[in-house]
C-alpha cells in the first residue's frame, strides 16, 4: 500500500469514526447522566434519516429539512422522556430493555406505515455536491468532509458545554450524585428531559446527514446500533471522551482490515474491544 | 401525504374485511373448497418491499385472470418470513400440515428457500419461488412440486461476461456481499468471462450486510481495472451506486451488474445510477403487449410502479391460475397438477417463457442501460438462457 493509498484509507476511516461518534455519543451520553440504556437510540437514527428525506421533499430544500427535523427530534425526545422514560428511573435494567426494545418495534411499524418500505434518496444539497480531485483517478465529496467538520465543531461543542457551562457542570453532577444534586436545589427531572432529547436529537442529526450519503431503508437503525455500542463499550460506557477515541478506533480498524485482512474484517471490531476491555475492563475512560 | 392517507386507509378496510371475512367463512364453509395459497414472504425488514411487490403481482394475476378458476375461490395464507432462515421450516411446516395449502408461494430470500425446500421437497403442497435465484433450489434439491418463476442466480450474471468482452475490457474486478447469492452471480459471471479470455484481478467480498463501502472501492480505483462487476440489491445497491459515483470513479471505470443493482432503487439512487450496464430477465419499458397491461393495471391496483419483483410475483400468479385452467378446476391429482404446470408457456410481462427440466424458467436475458432515470433495453444480452441445473436428477 502507498502512502497516497494509505492518507486516504485512514480519511475513509476517521469519516466513518466520526459519523459512529456523533451516533455513539447521544447513546453515551444519556447512558453517563441518566443511566438508561437506551436500546432504541438506533431508532432515533432512522427517524432523523426519513425525517430528512419527508421534509427535503416537501420544502425543497435540504437545510430547511434538516432544521425541521431537528426540531422534531428534540420534540419527539421530549415526548418520550415525559410519558416513558420517567417511568423507569427507579426501576432495574431489564425494565429499560424491554421498554426500549419494545419502542424499536414500535418506530419501525410507524416507518413502514408512513413511508413504506421501498429504499429512498436523499440528494446532496446543491452547495455541498462537488468533489476535490485527490489523484487523477479519485476524488473525494466535499459533503462528506463537511459532515466530518460537522461531527468536529459538534464534539468541540459538546466538550465545551460540559466543561465549561454552567448546564454542564449539573450534568456532571448528576453522573456522579442524583441525589446530592436535588438536595441542592436542582430541577433533576428537566435536566433529565433536557439530557434524553439532546441523545435523541444527537442521534437525528447523524440520520439527516448520512441521508444524502446512505440509502433510507427500513431496518437502517439496527446496523448501526450494534457498532454504537462496540464504540461506546471501547470508550466507557457514559463518557464522551470514550466515545470519541473509541469511534475513531472502530472507524479506522474497520476501514483497513476490510482491506487488508478481508477474511476477518467483519470480527476486527469486536476483537479490538475484546483487546480493550482485557486491558481496562471498564472500557478506556470509564467513570 | 397522499399516499400516507392511502395506506392508513387501507389498513383501516384491511382490518374491517378481516372482520368480514371471518364471518363469510364461518358461514359458508359448505361451499366447494377453496384453493390453498400459502405466501411466505417478508412483509417486515430488510426486504419487506420485496415482499410487498412479491404478493402485490401474485394477487394482481390471480384477480385477472378469476375466469380461469372454474368458481375456485383462492384462499391466501399470509406469514412474515422477516426473510430469516431461520424461521422458514416453522412457517412452512405450519402451512404444509395444519392449514394443508394447495400451493406455497415464497421467498424472497435464498436462505429461506433452502429452508423451505427441505421441508417441502416431495410433500404434497406445490411449491412456487417467486424471487429467491440460489442455485441448489433448482440443482441438487430440485424436485418434481417446487417451481421458480424468478430466475436462478446463474441467469441474469453469467451473459454480462460476454457483455463486457464485447465492450473489449480484459481486466475487471468483481465484488459483493459474501453470501450465497452474490458469490453465485460473481461465479457465473466470471465463468463465461474467463472463458472469453478475460481476467478477474480482483475479486471483493463483503461481509453481510455491511454498508460502508468507501474503504473497497478505494481499493478499486487503485487496481485501476478495465471495468467493475457487482452484485447488490435493495438499500445496500442504493448505498454502493451512491458511493461509487461520490468517489468519482463512475466516469473513469464502468460499473455492471446483474440486473437488481438499479432494480426498486432508481429513484433513491438518483443520478449516480445514470449510464449503469446491468443484464436482467425483465425492464421496465419492455414492449409486449403483456407487459403494458401488467404495468397499467399493476399501477392503477397499488398505486406505485411495478418492478421486477411484482412480476415474479405475478407471473407465479399466472402459473398457478393456469395449472387450475387446464384441469378444469379440480388439482386433487398432484401429478396431473404438476405435468400441467411443467408444460404451461407463461404470457409474462418479461416476454413468454417456459420450464427447464429442473422447473426453472427459460428466459431471454435483457442488456439494460440506465438513461434518464429508467432501466432501458439495448439489446438481448441471451436468447432463451437456460439454466445449467447443476446437480438436479429431474
Amino acid at each position: 500500500m502507498d502512502i497516497t493509498l494509505f492518507l486516504f484509507q485512514l480519511m475513509n476511516g476517521v469519516q466513518y469514526g466520526l459519523l459512529l461518534f456523533l451516533i455513539a455519543s447521544g447513546l453515551t451520553l444519556v447512558f453517563g447522566v441518566m443511566g438508561i440504556l437506551n436500546l432504541a437510540h438506533g431508532s432515533m437514527y432512522m427517524v432523523g434519516a426519513y425525517l430528512a428525506w419527508y421534509f427535503t421533499n416537501t420544502t425543497g430544500s435540504f437545510g430547511m429539512a434538516a432544521v425541521i427535523s431537528v426540531i422534531i427530534a428534540l420534540l419527539l425526545g421530549i415526548l418520550i422522556e415525559r410519558t416513558l422514560i420517567i417511568r423507569l428511573y427507579r426501576r432495574n435494567h431489564l425494565d429499560q430493555v424491554l421498554l426500549t426494545i419494545g419502542l424499536i418495534f414500535v418506530f419501525n411499524a410507524l416507518q413502514s406505515l408512513l413511508w413504506g418500505n421501498d429504499p429512498l434518496g436523499v440528494a446532496v444539497p446543491a452547495w455541498l455536491d462537488g468533489a476535490i480531485p485527490l489523484t487523477d483517478m479519485i476524488e473525494y465529496p466535499v459533503y462528506r468532509l463537511f459532515v466530518s467538520g460537522l461531527c468536529i465543531l459538534i464534539a468541540i461543542g459538546m466538550y465545551l458545554t460540559i466543561n465549561r457551562t454552567r448546564l454542564g457542570m449539573l450534568i456532571r453532577a448528576g453522573e456522579s450524585n442524583r441525589d446530592m444534586v436535588e438536595c441542592l436545589g436542582v430541577d433533576i427531572n428537566r435536566l433529565y428531559t433536557l439530557v434524553f432529547a439532546a441523545g435523541v436529537a444527537l442521534a437525528a442529526i447523524a440520520g439527516i446527514v448520512s441521508a444524502p450519503m446512505v440509502s433510507v431503508v427500513p431496518g437502517m437503525g439496527e446496523h448501526v446500533l450494534i457498532s454504537c455500542f462496540v464504540v461506546v463499550v471501547i470508550g466507557g460506557m457514559g463518557s464522551i471522551k470514550g466515545a470519541f477515541v473509541g469511534a475513531l478506533m472502530v472507524g479506522i480498524v474497520d476501514t483497513f482490515s476490510s482491506i487488508m485482512l478481508p477474511q476477518v474484517s467483519s470480527m476486527m471490531i469486536y476483537i479490538l474491544m475484546a483487546v480493550v476491555l482485557l486491558i481496562r475492563p471498564k472500557g478506556l475512560f470509564a467513570n | 401525504m397522499h399516499n400516507n392517507k392511502n395506506r392508513l386507509r387501507k389498513l383501516v378496510t384491511a382490518c374491517a374485511t378481516a372482520g368480514l371475512i371471518g364471518t363469510i367463512v364461518t358461514t359458508a364453509a359448505n361451499a366447494a373448497e377453496p384453493v390453498k395459497v400459502g405466501v411466505m414472504l417478508p412483509f417486515s425488514g430488510v426486504y419487506a418491499a420485496l415482499g410487498d411487490a412479491g404478493r402485490n403481482g401474485l394477487k394482481l394475476a390471480l384477480q385477472q385472470n378469476a375466469a380461469q378458476l372454474h368458481g375456485r375461490e383462492i384462499e391466501f395464507l399470509e406469514l412474515d418470513t422477516e426473510a430469516k432462515p431461520e424461521r422458514a421450516p416453522e412457517l412452512a411446516s405450519s402451512l404444509l400440515d395444519k392449514d394443508k395449502a394447495d400451493f406455497i408461494i415464497g421467498p424472497v430470500h435464498s436462505g429461506v428457500a433452502m429452508g423451505m425446500s427441505k421441508v417441502l421437497r416431495n410433500k404434497d403442497a406445490i411449491m412456487i419461488i417467486p424471487n429467491a435465484g440460489a442455485a441448489a433450489a433448482t440443482g441438487p434439491l430440485c424436485a418434481p412440486n417446487v417451481f421458480r418463476t424468478s430466475f436462478s442466480s446463474w441467469q441474469p450474471s453469467y451473459p454480462m461476461g460476454k457483455v463486457a468482452l464485447d465492450a473489449g475490457y480484459k481486466k475487471v474486478v468483481t465484488m459483493s456481499w459474501n453470501y450465497g447469492m452474490g458469490k453465485e452471480s460473481l461465479d457465473a459471471f466470471e465463468e463465461s468471462f474467463t472463458a472469453g479470455g478475460g481476467e478477474i484481478v480482483k475479486k471483493i467480498l463483503v461481509p453481510f450486510p455491511k454498508t460502508e463501502f468507501q474503504p473497497y472501492i478505494t481499493d478499486i480505483a487503485a487496481t485501476a481495472p478495465d471495468a467493475v462487476f457487482v452484485f447488490f440489491a435493495g438499500g445496500g445497491a442504493v448505498k454502493f451506486v451512491k458511493d461509487y459515483n461520490a468517489l468519482g470513479l463512475n466516469d473513469k471505470i464502468p460499473l455492471l451488474g446483474a440486473g437488481f443493482l438499479t432494480e426498486g432503487t432508481l429513484e433513491a439512487q438518483g443520478e449516480a445510477a445514470e449510464g449503469i450496464l446491468t443484464t436482467l430477465h425483465y425492464a421496465d419499458n419492455l414492449d409486449n403487449p403483456a407487459n403494458h397491461k401488467f404495468r397499467q393495471d399493476y399501477a392503477s391496483s397499488f398505486g406505485k410502479p411495478a418492478d421486477i419483483y411484482a412480476v415474479q410475483g405475478y407471473d407465479a400468479g399466472l402459473l398457478i391460475a393456469q395449472a387450475i385452467n387446464t384441469l378444469g378446476g379440480d388439482i386433487s391429482d398432484r401429478k396431473a397438477l404438476i405435468k400441467a404446470m411443467e408444460e404451461s408457456t407463461i404470457d409474462s410481462p418479461r416476454g413468454k417463457f417456459t420450464f427447464s427440466k429442473a422447473h426453472n424458467p427459460i428466459q431471454d436475458i435483457y442488456l439494460r442501460k440506465v438513461v434518464n432515470g429508467e432501466n432501458q433495453v439495448l439489446s438481448i444480452a441471451a436468447q432463451a438462457l437456460e439454466d445449467p441445473a447443476r446437480g438436479c436428477k429431474l
